[in-house]
């Protein structure tokens, strides 16, 4: 059977996208960095501006993802009947995280109403449990 | 997309593959798709038991050191960041492979194929550095020496999860250094060049991507959100 093989465009145009493509990754990955220390750096930091980062990481993940599957694993460039056999079943994942994440918070505040001393333990602060070291473990038992 | 508009009546009348890719490269492609539910499945689980659980321990508590670091100096998200970006390298130095190879230019798939393996080899180092501190640290499958962010008693469910997905996702970049390694030991035989084409380093390479696309997704559940 006859296919392509890819080699459309010239050697030099196929190069300069590929730099291309990798100075976008770096650069979104550069922006999460920035997002993920500002969140660190600021512990204080109000619920709504920390879900907000956090959002916007997932989007610049998100955007990694689709170049490096359209550009670097060359889907863009195939066939539209050939890139849906791929992208369709990946939708379900839309609902997938919807559905468990929901059904993780319900069953968290299913458990924080009904079982009191669940809500009870969760809240007790604890000191760093020094006897599982695995170093210690290892000097006990002398190998 | 002109191609396709006159290609689109006899797209499926026979005589010719309907998706113009080569045998190989479709069931590549749907093994990674099938890996990616593999994948998937594992990240949905611990976000579903992050999601119920009351707190959980902060990333940039646990993953804050560095090789060679002195005590007590703290540098989140630091050390992963290079491996990223190892991992980012490795796999423009893999496209160019590729490319190199649909130009039947030996001596750059070798040189680009040799680059990959490189930083493949120096992400599992890294990675085994992670391990070796954390297991050090009290870490394991099992066992949890960090406490969760609001200072409350940790589960196991944290280091449970980071050792099975970041263990399979290293386990794959493992494979594909090996597979990286017999295409390169295939390009100097001149197999490829024997055969008229290099399609062969086109399938490895779309191994090697999903590597690192795997790696994004792992890189922003665990260390940044």
């Amino acid at each position: 059977m006859e296919y392509s093989t890819n080699s459309h465009g010239d050697y030099s145009a196929i190069k300069k996208e590929i730099w291309k493509v990798t100075l976008i990754l770096s650069l979104l990955t550069i922006i999460e960095l920035v997002f993920g220390f500002w969140i660190y750096a600021q512990p204080t930091m109000g619920e709504g501006l920390k879900w907000t980062l956090k959002g916007l990481i997932i989007i610049l993940m998100l955007s990694k993802a689709f170049y490096i599957v359209a550009y670097f694993m060359h889907l863009k460039h195939e066939l539209r009947t050939f890139i849906m056999t791929i992208i369709l079943p990946l939708i379900s994942f839309v609902w997938i995280i919807f559905a468990f994440l929901y059904d993780g918070n319900s069953f968290k505040d299913l458990r924080n109403g009904f079982d009191r001393h669940h809500k009870a333990q969760s809240k007790v602060k604890a000191v760093k449990p020094a006897a599982t070291h695995n170093n210690t473990k290892k000097q006990e038992h002398g190998h | 997309m002109s191609t396709v508009a006159t290609a689109q009546p006899k797209l499926w009348a026979g005589g010719k593959s309907p998706f113009n890719v080569e045998y190989g490269k479709v069931m590549m492609w749907y093994f990674l798709m099938s890996d990616t539910f593999t994948f998937a499945a594992f990240l949905i689980a611990y976000g579903t038991v992050r999601f119920s659980a009351n707190s959980w321990p902060d990333p940039n508590e646990v993953f804050n050191t560095f090789p060679f670091a002195p005590e007590g100096v703290h540098t989140p998200l630091v050390f992963v960041s290079i491996m990223t970006f190892i991992l980012i390298v490795s796999s423009v130095t893999m496209v160019l492979a590729v490319q190199a190879g649909h130009h039947n230019d030996k001596k750059a798939v070798v040189k680009n194929l040799i680059l990959t393996i490189i930083g493949g080899a120096l992400f599992l180092g890294c990675q085994a550095w992670e391990w070796t501190h954390l297991y050090h640290e009290g870490a394991w499958w099992g066992k949890n020496p960090f406490l969760n962010a609001d200072g409350t008693a940790p589960t196991v469910n944290f280091t449970n999860f980071f050792f099975t997905i970041t263990g399979f996702h290293g386990f794959h970049v493992f494979t594909g250094v090996i597979i990286n390694i017999i295409m390169l030991i295939m390009t100097l035989n001149n197999t490829f060049e024997k055969r008229g084409h290099y399609l062969m380093i086109e399938k490895a390479g779309l191994y090697w991507h999903f590597v690192d696309l795997v790696w994004v997704f792992v890189f922003t559940c665990f260390y940044l959100i």
